[in-house]
């Protein structure tokens, strides 16, 4: 017992000492070297501004909703189960879930009626929540089924609005790593730039 | 090229990744825990806390030194959370509440990291950088400060002394750990992640809406948490969240951050037992069963299951795009094979028999490749139930590394395989007698009871992941899980030093013809069927009602 005691007293010093350096001046030195140009943007949120103004973080989806559903101008992110950036997470239903097959469903008419075709021709990313609730990206699938609703919406050319999904295109690093996705929030954006004010 | 093409070549960059470092870092952790200098840092740190490096420790002070320093800091965690007003950068948010703060500090000393909180709104930025990620640092550097004494007791002969905890726990933290999680914390946000001391950032979105998005000091806690192989997430959506993981590059080298201690340990443990050979046959254990489950995983979710993924035309709910199918099954494999708990995609969401192949990887026990330091001294655990079950067959006493196993040997070890079994077993048999654990789940019938037994299954093996519908804030799953987690953490951490006091008393017995070989192809298949026995003729019946049940129907 005396000798658990002791040792039990000695791991409070032990950690503390240790808190010091693996809880203060270690985050706190990452932190400070995440100051430097080239990582300080990354470190804030990779924020972007447009005109002095945030306008969106180059990582995180967020929905757009239009001022009139006939006159949807936007390119639209996968479904978000919080439909908040300042909390993240999922659906966590399982597959045979009977909200998640109803939620599918409806999903997949609206998408469809949205754009115009028919139900077969909505992605399964477009369907289906995230696992974040904030996922920047839809697959190019779902991008190019949007493009001629954006284009006729905006008035700008298809071929224009196709180009600026394939700019704001991430193939796979490496070309083997992960999946190709289209960045909804800077497609936008991209999308609100080329209309002009 | 075709997603599976590009899956496994994915795969077979992480593998070449690991490969090329197995050799440096796995002899590195060798020199660490055998070198007889301290440096400048660790000088400073054995002077303030008044111990004597040099001094060695009998079996029982160094499980007390374990026992001491986890109550601690439990104790001292707890209080972080409930005194989280009292600290800088809490953003208004106030005290933890009693059972969130009770079983998250069981859960960070235990290197579990289960979570049964929203991060975002409950955990300042203090609590998280002097509370968790501390607990991050250490609750890794105890595991292999465990598994360390257990190597001693195969090295050493005709002692009762395994060396100094707090000189193995200090070195762990100051030679390895940290210099590492400094360096790819430092990657990580130059490919992304956030480090913020803000709460967030308002943005006016291109549409006029106005919305915070919440911001913290990821990076930092995010390199320990993968190399640690804790797990806890800064964000509540955890490594899925685009601040935590950004890109397809991020998210590979955070799952090589999670096995590549664990893995390259074989390696020290070859080196240190001076037969290479003995740890290349663990490693190519822990490699089979890693891989076939990943082929399990991966193929259960690109072949649907259910009738959302059926209509949906992809198995994607709860998963990234950037990471798409072979990506998330990539790292639900590692991350319920290291013991980490991490998640890029929501193991609730898998199908039946993808997300059951992530319960069974903890389900083994945690060993392949295990958390960091569990997974070899648990591995070395099965290997001593292996030799033994051979000894049986040829009746002949079984030795392994030099060393007799006797009837106490064997029951350390059994003792230590057992507990995380039958500690599951009964929590999850006593939530479901509870007529309100139904209204906790979020699905029903097969799928619901998956959720408790996962649920179970990554307390009592510390692994942390979840499928986290369950809502688990209820006083009973906040005790009942956070009483899996201890017992699950230290009976096979006690067996295991116990045992490691019974080698180093031991004289070494010759090799002859008659030992067992403990290398090769003969031994691994072996502890490979061991290891799937084991787990097959204990879990079975609980697997049949949920998963199995599920993925047939």
């Amino acid at each position: 017992m005396r000798t658990y005691w002791h040792q039990t007293m000695a791991g409070l010093r032990v950690l503390l000492v240790l808190t010091v350096l693996t809880g203060v001046l270690y985050p706190l030195g990452v932190w400070a070297v995440s100051r430097i140009p080239g990582l300080h943007a990354n470190a804030e949120g990779s924020v972007i501004e447009a005109n002095g103004q945030a306008v969106g973080s180059g990582l995180i989806g967020i929905d757009p909703v239009p001022a009139d559903p006939a006159r949807d101008p936007w390119f639209h992110t996968r479904p978000s189960a919080t439909g908040d950036p300042s909390t993240s997470g999922g659906s966590n239903k399982g597959a045979g879930h009977d909200d998640l097959v109803k939620a599918v469903a409806e999903r997949r008419d609206a998408v469809a009626a949205r754009e115009g075709v028919t139900p077969d021709r909505v992605p399964a990313d477009a369907v289906t929540a995230s696992a974040s609730g904030v996922d920047p990206h839809v697959s190019v699938t779902y991008a190019e089924l949007q493009a001629p609703r954006v284009a006729r919406e905006t008035g700008l050319p298809l071929d224009r609005v196709r180009a600026l999904v394939q700019e704001n295109t991430t193939g796979r690093g490496l070309g083997v790593l992960g999946e190709p996705g289209v960045n909804v929030t800077r497609l936008n954006l991209a999308v609100r730039q080329a209309v002009g004010p | 090229m075709s997603h599976t093409a590009a899956g496994l070549l994915q795969v077979g960059l992480l593998v070449v990744a690991l490969a090329a470092v197995y050799r440096p870092l796995g002899d590195y952790m060798a020199r660490v825990y055998t070198s007889t200098k301290h440096n400048r840092v660790e000088r400073a740190v054995y002077k303030i806390v008044r111990v004597d490096p040099e001094s060695q420790q009998h079996w029982k002070t160094y499980a007390a030194g374990v026992l001491g320093f986890s109550a601690v800091g439990i104790v001292l965690l707890y209080l972080v959370q409930r005194l989280q007003t009292l600290l800088p950068w809490n953003f208004g948010r106030g005290p933890v509440d009693e059972g969130i703060a009770f079983n998250t500090a069981i859960s960070f000393v235990t290197n579990t990291n289960w979570q049964s909180y929203v991060p975002e709104s409950v955990m300042g930025h203090s609590v998280q950088m002097i509370g968790l990620t501390v607990q991050n640092f250490v609750s890794a550097a105890v595991g292999i400060a465990v598994a360390i004494a257990l190597i001693r007791g195969f090295t050493r002969a005709s002692t009762d002394r395994l060396g100094n905890f707090w000189v193995d726990l200090t070195r762990g933290v100051v030679r390895i750990l940290l210099p590492m999680a400094f360096v790819f914390a430092i990657v990580l946000v130059a490919l992304g992640t956030v480090m913020s001391l803000r709460s967030g950032v308002d943005v006016s979105t291109v549409d006029g809406q106005g919305k915070t998005i919440a911001l913290a000091p990821a990076a930092s806690q995010e390199a320990i948490k993968e190399l640690g192989t804790n797990g806890g997430g800064i964000f509540n959506a955890n490594s899925s969240h685009p601040f935590e993981n950004p890109s397809s590059w991020s998210n590979l080298i955070e799952i090589f951050l999670l096995l590549v201690i664990p893995v390259s340990l074989t390696r020290t443990f070859g080196t240190l037992v001076g037969q290479r050979k003995q740890g290349y046959v663990l490693l190519s254990v822990m490699g089979v069963l890693w891989t076939g489950m990943l082929a399990v995983i991966w193929w259960a979710e690109t072949h649907l299951n259910g009738p959302a993924a059926l209509l949906a035309g992809a198995s994607m709910e709860g998963k990234e795009q950037r990471f798409g199918i072979p990506g998330s099954a990539l790292f639900a494999n590692s991350t319920t094979g290291t013991s980490t708990g991490a998640v890029n995609s929501l193991h609730d969401s898998y199908s039946g028999l993808g997300g059951g192949g992530a319960m069974l990887n903890m389900l083994f026990g945690e060993m392949t490749p295990g958390g960091v330091g569990t997974g070899i001294y648990s591995i070395l655990v099965m290997a001593i139930i292996a030799v033994f079950l051979a000894g049986l067959m040829v009746g002949r006493t079984p030795e392994y590394l030099g060393k007799k196993l006797g009837r106490r040997e064997v029951t350390c070890a059994a003792i230590a395989i057992l507990a995380m079994p039958t500690v599951m077993l009964i929590g999850s048999g006593i939530a479901i007698a509870q007529s309100d654990t139904s209204g906790a789940m979020a699905n029903s019938g097969a799928h619901g009871l998956s959720e408790v037994l996962y649920a179970y299954a990554s307390a009592s093996n510390n692994n942390g992941s979840a499928f986290a519908g369950i809502t688990v804030t209820g006083d009973w799953f906040q005790a009942s899980l956070g009483i899996c987690m201890l017992l699950g953490r230290f009976i096979p951490i006690i067996a295991v030093l116990r045992l490691a006091g019974l080698l180093a008393a031991q004289r070494k017995v010759p090799v002859t013809a008659g030992t067992l070989p403990t290398t090769g192809p003969l031994f691994g298949s072996l502890l490979t069927g061991t290891v799937v026995l084991v787990a097959a003729l204990t879990f079975v019946p609980a697997l049949a009602l949920g998963p199995i049940a599920e993925a047939l129907a």
